[in-house]
């Protein structure tokens, strides 16, 4: 049973970065209606913004105290501006002169828009999986037989966080209740005032930047990366939109959870286990796909952003 | 001077002339109707005005500066607010979140203070709150600021579409059909509310197709066939012209 618990803790972490994921894929797809390829590239950037963050501050060990909080903010919130600064000139190069175009146009742009991304950052690092410092003390805790890391509580408590403020944004705020009613209907919308081109920019800052905080938390979760972690990263945080009902904020979390905490049951409790996971993710989005298309959530909280 | 002034407006789609060559003003304060059988350009000019469509020719100025050029929400900040023929609320919103969202032209939050939630965000959502509670007690619909606009009734969903355009403090209010698919009762009603819009202080411009209801409220009526004005004038006048009632009767002496 403390097996069991133990890959319920294992799934949350990894859940955690899926949904920050999953976010901005729905997010996208809601005002959109664009499954943008490029984002799992977004996430795999974040990781290396964070790296060259870290390294340009000099950090190469473990770090405590105030020193330890501020590194981390620093490199956090820098690795988000500078994602969603990419998302934003992704949507602007790429996807805004497409927007009226047949749905498979911007498709096709964003499968392009990932190659190019994956090539640039093969550019920057070389092919092969490259390091992370070993930045955050991870000293661990016995509860019951369960074992939890400080880098878990973090991750899941960070992704909590981020997912509750998003909340609070989309329904409290003039911006938010912009981009829900740009989801609706583009139009109206911009009879009332609303700046369409603005906020769709800011659906990209946001849901870049969540991938950016995704890239962040990844790379001192897993002290790794390389140029091609994005592709299934990101296959999977679509999986966990497609689960939770694509277009659905609330689902995208969900879902993120659901899928972390499949993948980490799996790898449990399948003989041969680690080489089954990926299998049995996916045959989670074509069971969706096939007997639930419009996800858990897609139906009974149809609201989108 | 003029609210609203439309000099030889055309707008033609390929070889199609939806309006053509479209002179009127619309003076500040009162109601005034446009009318005209289907497919007459009635909707056309709506869109023209609210800037969805770009004039082939000629120009329009609103408050004395022209509108040429500017985006549609450039426009609603002007001053202009509109309701839909369909009903086009956010039907997944609430009542009140739609009539907030009506807001928005009006709302000076940054996107940095929407993202940080600042306490200028904070104070001002209030305030629009507030609004918005008020703006929905005037279209009698204060119980339902909770409930999805979906799920109104479809009198309601009509008034909590004349609630969203108030929102933005218009001062010229285009109302597209507002008595479609109404019942008497709801018809009456919406007589006394576009009364009380006026006594506001909002210009109230709209187009029907229920008589009744044009001739009762209107101070004015223009009336548009195949996208030409073919009469304008008082109710009266105008329901006695003989090219308004050959228009929508055809001719008297049969041969059309």
């Amino acid at each position: 049973m403390d097996v069991f618990f133990q890959q319920i803790v294992n799934g949350l972490s990894l859940g955690g970065i899926y949904a920050l994921i999953a976010l901005g894929y729905t997010m996208v797809y809601g005002i959109i209606e664009l499954i943008n390829f490029a984002h799992g590239d977004v996430y795999t950037l974040g990781t290396f913004f964070s790296l060259a963050i870290l390294t340009g501050l000099g950090v190469s060990g473990e770090m405590h105290g105030l020193p330890l909080v501020g590194v981390v903010l620093v490199t956090l919130i820098a690795a988000m501006l500078l994602c969603g600064l990419t998302g934003v000139l992704i949507e602007r190069l790429a996807y805004r002169r497409l927007r009226n175009a047949p749905r498979l146009a911007p498709l096709i742009t964003a499968i392009g828009m990932s190659f190019i991304l994956e090539n640039v950052m093969q550019l920057w690092h070389g092919p092969s999986p490259i390091s992370f410092p070993e930045v955050i003390p991870n000293p661990a805790w016995a509860l019951g037989g369960v074992e939890v890391s400080a880098k878990q509580i973090a991750v899941i408590g960070l992704a909590i966080v981020m997912m509750a403020a998003l909340q609070l944004f989309i329904y409290k705020t003039k911006m938010g209740k912009a981009m829900r009613a740009t989801a609706q209907d583009r139009d109206a919308a911009q009879l009332m005032g609303i700046d369409i081109n603005t906020t769709i920019a800011v659906t990209f800052l946001i849901g870049s930047a969540l991938a950016g905080a995704a890239g962040f938390v990844s790379g001192v979760y897993y002290g790794t990366t390389w140029f091609f972690n994005g592709f299934e990263a990101g296959l999977k945080a679509f999986t966990a939109a497609v689960l939770g009902g694509i277009g659905n904020v609330a689902g995208a979390m969900l879902g993120g959870f659901l899928i972390g905490l499949i993948e980490a049951i799996a790898t449990q409790y399948i003989p041969g286990g680690a080489q089954w996971t990926n299998v049995v993710v996916f045959s989670v989005l074509v069971l969706v796909l096939i007997f639930r298309p419009s996800g858990l959530l897609g139906e009974s909280l149809p609201e989108k952003v | 001077m003029a609210l609203l002034a439309l000099d030889n407006v055309t707008k033609a789609f390929g070889g199609l002339v939806a309006v053509k060559e479209l002179t009127f003003e619309l003076d500040a304060g009162g109601i005034a109707a446009m009318i005209g059988p289907n497919g007459a350009g009635k909707s056309t000019v709506f869109n023209l005005i609210t800037g969805i469509y770009a004039p082939s020719s000629g120009s329009i100025d609103f408050d004395g500066r022209s509108l040429r050029g500017l985006r549609t929400n450039r426009i609603a900040a002007r001053g202009i607010a509109r309701t839909f023929q369909n009903i086009r609320l956010f039907a997944f919103m609430s009542a009140l979140d739609n009539v907030m969202t009506g807001r928005h032209a009006r709302m000076g939050a940054s996107m940095f203070d929407s993202l940080l939630h600042t306490p200028r965000q904070r104070a001002e959502e209030r305030r629009v709150r507030e609004r918005a509670r008020e703006l929905l007690k005037f279209v009698d619909l204060e119980r339902a600021g909770a409930s999805y606009a979906r799920n109104l009734p479809y009198g309601s969903q009509r008034r909590l579409e004349i609630a969203r355009a108030l929102a933005s403090d218009p001062k010229l209010l285009l109302l597209d059909e507002p008595a479609a698919g109404m019942n008497p009762r709801e018809k009456d009603e919406l007589i006394a509310l576009i009364g009380r819009i006026r006594d506001s202080g909002v210009t109230v411009f709209l187009i029907e197709h229920d008589m009744n209801l044009v001739m009762n409220v209107s101070e004015r009526v223009t009336v548009l066939d195949h996208g030409e004005k073919i009469a304008e004038g008082s109710p009266d006048a105008v329901r006695r012209d003989e090219r308004v009632i050959e228009a929508y009767l055809g001719r008297a002496d049969g041969a059309a």
